[in-house]
């Protein structure tokens, strides 16, 4: 369903407009992978030739050979950094699915507990993460579980939302259906508003992913600084202490690749779970 | 005068499968949806409701789901039938988008428990009454907007109903369409035997499928009168073009003028 079919060899009498079309969608095929990577190198380029012609100091700005060879000498380090904020990340995106979703389904059964706790939900999600991570760090011992914390707090809000919105989105009709048929509560939510709300989920997901990251570097930097040696962003901070910029860079892209494989995986899910019926993981013909 | 017992017989002879009576029903702020209306439906009946938009079809119609309750009177059922042995149509397909065509139509009995395995046979002989048979595999999004429809009828049959709810089922369908599933909605009802209660603004298709028309008036809504259309079925589209037909037609059309001078 994703990959277009390849053009009809002897074609009877593709029309002229077809052709270009066919022709358009074979380039933008090559193009999609090729123009991004071209433009990656052509920026590596840049920078390597802005670094040595320029003459910049590596204390300011590495060049990316510096940055390469830093990642590889400091690969141990770097690794189980990295290892430690995957870990951090994956715990309070699985913690925020789970709470997300669970409270979702409390919400959409019983008003009441919505209208009681849905306004702290939102304030959880609005007071600003990096102002309650240092209190965390005081009441809670373990620097991971104090991290895992903050990271929970942001991630886990659009997922809570996304669901809320999605369980009440279930057509009225099959509501109705539902109430003819004498569905019980556990039916109506397994059957129908699970289903209905799926999409919506896996869209919160996707935001919830790339927040759990945010939300482990931020509390890393916060709670990593007291020397308890946490993940990747407690690596870069400490790397800058130490004015070691390659290691830095190098942590920095570690980051951002970490963030890249989440949001692929995320969209991978959801294009798996939609792709038989929902209208944004169908390609149209025309 | 009758004896006792001939009376008896004729009453049973006649009870109705279901009937309104005397029902009211009041939304909040003394909005009056349904003023005194009173229907029998018995077994084996096309009962047409037909009238304006704001004329309470609807709003009978979720009565009699048991979907809301009626403000005064009440709605009586033969014994052994209620509300909740209903199958019902909208006027959208209503269908689950996630689900296959198949699954669509188990859904009545996987509610009530069955298993798929159990069904399968009673899922694929409701699809092939709809003419579906191919398609059982098949996600609503890949269907034409008659197909599914097709489907939701699927759905409303499977389960062998004494009577089907049809609310302007056709009434976002093109008329090509439209002309073919009222055929096959009447060879259909024949072949399983049920009752169906249908709502539609349409004269053409009232007339054509049932035997009773229930002409309603809006503000408040209300039942006007009854138009009896006793041409004999089966129907096809002979009937459609024919002077009985036409006369029926005009009957109906009258009636449901005079209810709109009534109401203004």
């Amino acid at each position: 369903m994703t990959i277009a079919d390849p053009a009809p060899v002897a074609a009877p009498a593709m029309d002229a407009e077809e052709a270009v079309r066919q022709r358009q969608a074979q380039i933008n095929r090559v193009a999609k992978w090729t123009l991004p990577s071209l433009v990656m190198v052509l920026s590596i380029l840049a920078w390597h030739l802005y670094v040595t012609i320029g003459e910049v100091p590596h204390y300011i700005l590495p060049g990316p050979l510096l940055v390469a060879q830093q990642a590889v000498e400091d690969w141990g380090l770097l690794w189980s950094a990295m290892m430690i904020t995957t870990r951090l990340t994956l715990l309070a995106l699985a913690m925020a699915v789970i709470g997300g979703v669970a409270l979702a389904v409390l919400f959409t059964q019983s008003k009441w507990a919505e209208m009681s706790f849905f306004p702290y939900a939102v304030i959880l999600q609005v007071t600003p993460v990096i102002a309650v991570a240092p209190l965390l760090q005081i009441y809670v011992d373990s620097a991971f579980v104090a991290a895992l914390l903050c990271a929970w707090i942001v991630a886990f809000f659009p997922i809570l939302s996304n669901t809320t919105i999605g369980l009440k989105s279930a057509d009225h009709n099959l509501q109705d259906l539902f109430s003819i048929y004498g569905a019980s509560r556990w039916q109506r939510l397994r059957y129908l508003q699970g289903p209905a709300a799926l999409p919506f989920f896996l869209g919160g997901l996707k935001i919830a992913g790339g927040l759990a990251l945010i939300g482990a570097v931020v509390a890393e930097f916060v709670i990593g600084r007291a020397g308890t040696g946490l993940g990747l962003a407690s690596t870069l901070l400490e790397a800058s202490y130490r004015f070691n910029f390659g290691r830095l860079y190098a942590a920095l892209l570690l980051i951002s690749g970490l963030g890249i494989v989440i949001f692929a995986c995320t969209s991978l899910i959801s294009h798996l779970l939609l792709r038989k019926w929902h209208e944004s993981a169908i390609k149209r013909d025309v | 005068m009758t004896s006792n017992g001939d009376l008896a017989a004729r009453l049973s002879a006649r009870a109705p499968l279901m009937s309104l009576q005397s029902v009211d029903k009041v939304f909040a702020g003394d909005v009056v949806a349904l003023r005194n209306m009173s229907l029998d439906v018995r077994a084996g009946d096309f009962v047409s409701l037909l009238g304006p938009s704001g004329c309470g079809k609807s709003t009978a119609l979720r009565l009699i789901a048991g979907l809301s309750h009626p403000t005064r009177g009440r709605i009586a059922w033969a014994d052994g039938q209620g509300a909740d042995q209903l199958g019902v149509v909208f006027q959208e397909p209503t269908l689950m988008p996630w689900a296959t065509v198949e699954d669509n139509v188990w859904l009545p009995m996987r509610l009530k428990g069955a298993s798929k395995a159990s069904v399968r046979d009673d899922i694929h002989d409701t699809l092939r009454l709809v003419g579906l048979e191919n398609f059982a595999e098949a996600y609503p999004r890949e269907l034409s907007g008659g197909m599914k429809m097709r489907v939701s009828i699927a759905r409303a049959m499977v389960t062998h109903p004494k009577l089907i709810l049809m609310d302007e089922p056709f009434a976002a369908l093109d008329e090509i369409t439209r002309f073919k599933l009222n055929n096959d909605l009447l060879e259909m009802k024949a072949k399983i035997g049920c009752t169906v209660i249908f709502v539609t603004h349409s004269v053409f298709e009232s007339v054509f499928l049932s035997d009773r028309i229930v002409i309603m008036a809006a503000r408040p809504g209300r039942v006007i009168r009854e138009v009896q259309v006793d041409a004999p079925y089966p129907r096809d589209e002979a009937f459609r073009t024919s002077a009985e037909y036409a006369g029926h037609t005009r009957a109906a059309s009258d009636a449901l003028h005079e209810a709109m001078g009534e109401a203004a």
